[in-house]
């Protein structure tokens, strides 16, 4: 298979925003398709190799516009090499890196050193997003330019508020230029103060001081009313909260430039799994209550979240398996993102088609770059997946460098078989 | 029926989730303990049941009072204790509770009594070992031993808490106190109020069935028991209220305060006192107060949970 031209018989195409969809057979030459059709409908070329997918799903691969690789400065976490494998076995084909490394990618040379990591070790397309400001400090724009042309796909301070309003909104104007959509990690870093998980019932019987979901509502309004102000695009990264989709949901039908992302602990997980000071569901923004969720999955289906996003966020045992208010904020969830979503085609929220939307057609859109379609001449990355397994997750499954997933141990639905990259398999 | 007599759970870590019974078999063994304890003059206590068997009291945060009320308990009791004490610091995280947990563990002591200042600390470490375990104390989660010694003290003084009308008042927001005094209150029937400042108050406060006052004096009127929790200093400086003189103000307890109290309330106050602050010297000193009750009783109710957990028969 390494010289990638293939047959690939006996595949339900899942293709939301192709033309060919349905059982059918795709024709894979360089890396790129060639051909889709109905079964037995596509002549294979001499010299090309035949696969049976054996009735899988065959996906658009996945892209994740948000994830955490810890390259450079990081690597006990995580490393290009290791987060591109855990893509892989997801089922994504891209990804975009935040820019909390060390040091800050807030230049073009750090933008270079992570697109060179990638070219020599990703097994997936690599993105990186630049930083909005300089060494993630929230005080002076970083040179967005020079990285936009350096390879970033998006600009954002993400695990960092931007508390400064009128940095924010220099920030947008400034993008405009440059077409990069700004992702806002919107939590009042003040209203949160030393919160360490949602504000509420829980919070107050467990003794830990609460995040009230105020702190989400209140940057979601700021960062549209700036929108508006500006003219400029903002992209809400792990939206959690009931009234910050309201917000969203307003900006949209006014035209506003807004999209926004939602990951799968936050509409699988609430804030009474913290119950027994498990660090594995603490997060930024924590985990909220059942209303919360409930209304997460309502801006799923009805459109007003546009992707799912993982915020796969790696941390060693010596980060995470500490006292729950020591432990570092996040989760790893590139493996178990496709799980977690049949979670919601299973339970009627979302159809299957609009899945693929969320986890491909759209965060493709989101940071303009290729992916989320399977069409002739466009490129072989795709995923087949067995909709229908069960399985228990394992720590051992995992192949992340890290295993902090709130997922070990739960049972999960539909499995990844095999992931390809421009027509390779991973 | 028998009553049970037994101590069913391997730890105390929390008041939340204890039934009735269980709660009754410590103060009935507090009662019977008190009684031997007033009763006996000679050298040596005669119910030795912990001898041979050794207490660690593992303090990750300072405290001269709760540590000495343990140690005290164990060593009537004729147990051996080795004290253990070091200073959190946001470096330490946790790991170094679990590593000298662990340690300690290998040790074989038959007891660990822990203080943490974070909150959830010994349920974690509860679930790594197998030693049987008290909390001391943890963050603004819970400290069950003192709702245990509160609960004695009450009914030694008005009878059952069944259906008595007890007023918490203070910072309920950071109090592991409160936590534990209202699980405990609640589980015997009694009726519980809180009281402070709106930014003292934890978000859900009413959802553990409590009636939340402001008015101080108005929660007064009704109280069969007063409990005035500690203000932290350092809460001024955090924007949670203007002033320690505004406090006192409208939530202090002082000879004006307490003149629309019942005849028969008491006072109680978990220690140490900010005299003039949270209550005046004559108001802790005075008729109504059973704050040097709530010190004697600790050390016999801490003495009955180490019998009932760990004593030999």
């Amino acid at each position: 298979m390494t010289d990638r031209n293939f047959l690939l018989k006996n595949v339900n195409i899942i293709n939301p925003a192709g033309t060919f969809s349905g059982t059918g057979e795709l024709l894979v030459e360089n890396g790129r398709i060639r051909a889709m059709d109905r079964p037995g409908k596509i002549s294979k070329p001499s010299g090309f190799e035949e696969i049976d997918g054996k009735g899988a799903a065959c996906v658009p691969g996945l892209v994740d516009i948000h994830v955490h690789f810890r390259e450079p400065g990081f690597e006990y976490k995580e490393t290009i090499a290791t987060g591109s494998v855990a893509a892989a076995a997801g089922g994504f084909t891209s990804v975009a890196c935040m820019a909390n490394t060390n040091p800050v990618n807030d230049n073009p040379f750090v933008t270079q050193f992570i697109r060179a990591q990638a070219r020599e070790h990703a097994v997936v397309n690599v993105y990186p997003i630049g930083a909005l400001s300089v060494g993630l400090k929230g005080e002076r724009l970083a040179e967005i330019g020079k990285m936009r042309d350096a390879g970033i796909v998006a600009v954002s301070d993400d695990g960092m508020p931007v508390m400064n309003s009128y940095l924010m909104r220099k920030a947008l104007d400034y993008c405009k230029t440059f077409d990069l959509p700004i992702i806002s990690h919107a939590e009042d870093a003040n209203l949160v103060g030393q919160g360490v998980m949602h504000e509420g019932f829980h919070s107050c019987c467990l003794g830990l001081r609460g995040i009230p979901a105020e702190s989400e509502e209140i940057m979601v309004a700021r960062d549209i009313a700036l929108a508006r102000l500006t003219g400029g695009r903002v992209h809400f990264a792990h939206l959690s909260t009931r009234y910050a989709l309201e917000h969203v949901r307003r900006a949209k039908s006014e035209g506003l430039k807004i999209t926004c992302e939602v990951t799968p602990h936050h509409f699988t997980f609430r804030d009474e799994d913290v119950s027994s000071y498990d660090s594995h569901f603490k997060m930024a923004p924590p985990l909220r209550t059942e209303a919360d969720i409930l209304a997460l999955h309502q801006a799923l289906a009805d459109g007003t979240i546009d992707c799912i996003a993982t915020d796969h966020a790696p941390h060693a045992p010596r980060d995470k398996n500490v006292l729950f208010e020591f432990a570092a904020n996040g989760v790893v969830g590139l493996e178990t993102a496709w799980s977690a979503g049949l979670n919601l085609v299973e339970n009627g929220t979302v159809s299957l088609e609009r899945l693929v939307e969320l986890l491909a057609v759209m965060p493709a859109k989101v940071i303009g770059v290729d992916g989320g379609i399977l069409k002739e001449n466009g490129k072989a990355d795709f995923f087949l997946t067995d909709l229908s397994a069960v399985y228990t997750l394992t720590v051992d499954e995992l192949r992340s460098k890290s295993k902090n997933s709130p997922f070990i141990g739960r049972t999960l639905k539909g499995k990844v078989v095999s992931t390809f990259v421009a027509g390779k398999l991973v | 029926m028998a009553a049970q007599r037994v101590w069913r759970n391997r730890s105390l870590v929390q008041t939340l989730g204890l039934s009735e019974s269980d709660v009754r078999v410590v103060l009935t063994r507090a009662q019977e303990l008190k009684k031997m304890w007033l009763g006996w003059k000679g050298s040596e206590f005669p119910h030795a049941s912990l001898k041979g068997r050794t207490v660690v009291n593992l303090f990750f945060e300072s405290s001269t009072r709760t540590r000495s009320s343990f140690e005290l308990a164990a060593r009537r009791l004729g147990g051996d204790v080795l004290n253990f004490t070091a200073e959190t610091s946001s470096v330490t995280k946790g790991e170094t509770l679990f590593d000298t947990a662990r340690n300690l563990e290998a040790m074989e002591p038959d007891l660990l009594v822990v203080r943490h200042a974070s909150a959830g600390a010994p349920l974690q470490l509860s679930k790594m070992i197998k030693v049987p375990l008290i909390n001391a104390g943890d963050g603004f989660h819970e400290h069950p031993t003192q709702a245990f010694l509160d609960v004695f003290t009450i009914e030694e003084h008005r009878g059952t808490v069944k259906g008595r009308h007890v007023l918490i008042v203070g910072d309920i927001a950071h109090s592991r106190v409160a936590r534990s005094n209202i699980y405990l209150l609640k589980t015997l029937g009694a009726r519980v109020s809180v009281c402070g400042p709106p930014s003292l108050m934890p978000p859900s406060i009413e959802k553990l069935g409590v009636s939340v006052f402001h008015d101080l004096r108005k929660a007064l009127e009704s109280a069969d028991v007063v409990m005035m929790l500690r203000i932290q200093l350092e809460r001024q400086n955090q924007m949670q209220f203007p002033s320690l003189g505004e406090y006192s103000k409208f939530w202090g307890l002082n000879a004006e305060t307490i003149g629309s109290l019942k005849e028969k309330a008491i006072i109680m106050h978990p220690g140490p006192l900010n005299e003039g602050v949270e209550i005046s010297q004559d108001v802790a000193t005075g008729s109504y107060s059973v704050i040097m009750d709530q010190v004697r009783n600790g050390v016999i109710v801490r003495m009955a949970l180490m019998d009932l957990m760990v004593g030999h028969d």
